[in-house]
């Protein structure tokens, strides 16, 4: 055997190992465009909360209350369209590099991402939903992050590396945002919106290109 | 010194067997379409490696059925991952040894 030989071998061990377990083709760009709409949402729910018709003016996060429904569902209609902007846009934008790079878009490695992305998601949804149900509109902001963080950790074995650093960040993020109630809405965004743009770049810069 | 060529597992020659090998480390289990896609090889010549495989007692086969479409898995045996480490080991060796000289 040649050394060249084993040095092929090698490179096509390495190589194989990681294609075989993760999916590769999660786009950069979709978490930069994620973090804008998420800019966005925070902007929008601020205005709503704060500034129109001054309802909320003291910045105290019981002040929300199930007696403005009107807000409320305006907040959560405005938490839907982002999330569901941000889920078309990854799986566009994954879809096309997937294509571009000749990797199976829904194989093995996207199944398992999914799924183990799903157990955190649906359980921190799920206990979201029972809180705001019983009127604690401030576990919402942490609660959130930490729960979209654990899913990224959770993620990160199955794609880049680099989800797993956002999802520390995030869950981080949220405990701090657990101590501090009535800025939920700036960790939120500064969770969603900034840190999605930074990483999503650096992996964009890193691996998309 | 001597050369390390011995300590390579003949079963391994083959490029095809040792990606297969490769992703069945890794991977709990993978199913036969997946490793066809993943190594682009013929239905035939993959079948063959990994009856050799089998043979050797390398890994696995989990025949099952998702509704009515054959399901046909595959994984390592602790036999076959202990082969693997082995024959990287050795090439590493190799590669060692033929840097020094």
């Amino acid at each position: 055997m040649e050394e060249n030989q084993a040095h092929q071998d090698l490179a096509s061990i390495r190589n194989l190992m990681e294609r075989s377990s993760k999916f590769l083709s999660l786009s950069g760009l979709s978490g930069v465009l994620a973090g804008i709409y998420a800019l966005v949402g925070a902007a929008l729910a601020y205005r709503i909360i704060y500034n129109e018709s001054m309802i909320y003016q003291s910045r105290q996060y019981y002040s929300l209350q199930l007696n403005h429904p009107q807000e409320l569902i305006e907040l959560m209609v405005i938490a839907v369209v982002v999330l569901g902007a941000s889920l078309l846009t990854g799986f566009i934008l994954s879809l096309r590099k997937a294509r571009r790079t000749g990797q199976k878009f829904w194989g093995a490695s996207s199944k398992a991402l999914v799924f183990n992305m799903a157990i955190p998601l649906l359980t921190g949804g799920a206990m979201m939903l029972i809180f705001l149900l019983r009127g604690y509109f401030g576990i919402i902001a942490p609660a959130s992050l930490i729960f979209y963080g654990l899913a990224l950790v959770a993620a990160g074995n199955y794609t880049l590396k680099g989800v797993q650093y956002l999802g520390i960040n995030e869950i981080v993020l949220g405990l701090v945002a657990a101590l501090l109630p009535g800025y939920g809405l700036l960790f939120w965004a500064i969770g969603f919106g900034v840190l999605h743009i930074i990483y999503g770049s650096v992996m964009y810069f890193k691996y998309d290109k | 010194m001597s050369i390390p060529f011995d300590k390579l597992d003949k079963a391994f020659e083959n490029r095809v067997r040792l990606q297969i090998m490769s992703i069945l480390v890794v991977n709990d289990r993978y199913d036969f379409n997946s490793l066809k896609e993943l190594l682009g090889v013929t239905d035939g010549n993959l079948a063959s490696h990994l009856k050799g495989l089998e043979k050797e007692e390398y890994i696995l086969v989990n025949k099952s059925f998702l509704g009515r479409k054959p399901n046909t898995n595959y994984e390592a045996t602790p036999k076959g991952k202990q082969a693997f480490k082995a024959h990287l080991d050795a090439l590493e060796a190799l590669i060692k040894h033929q840097k020094s000289n």
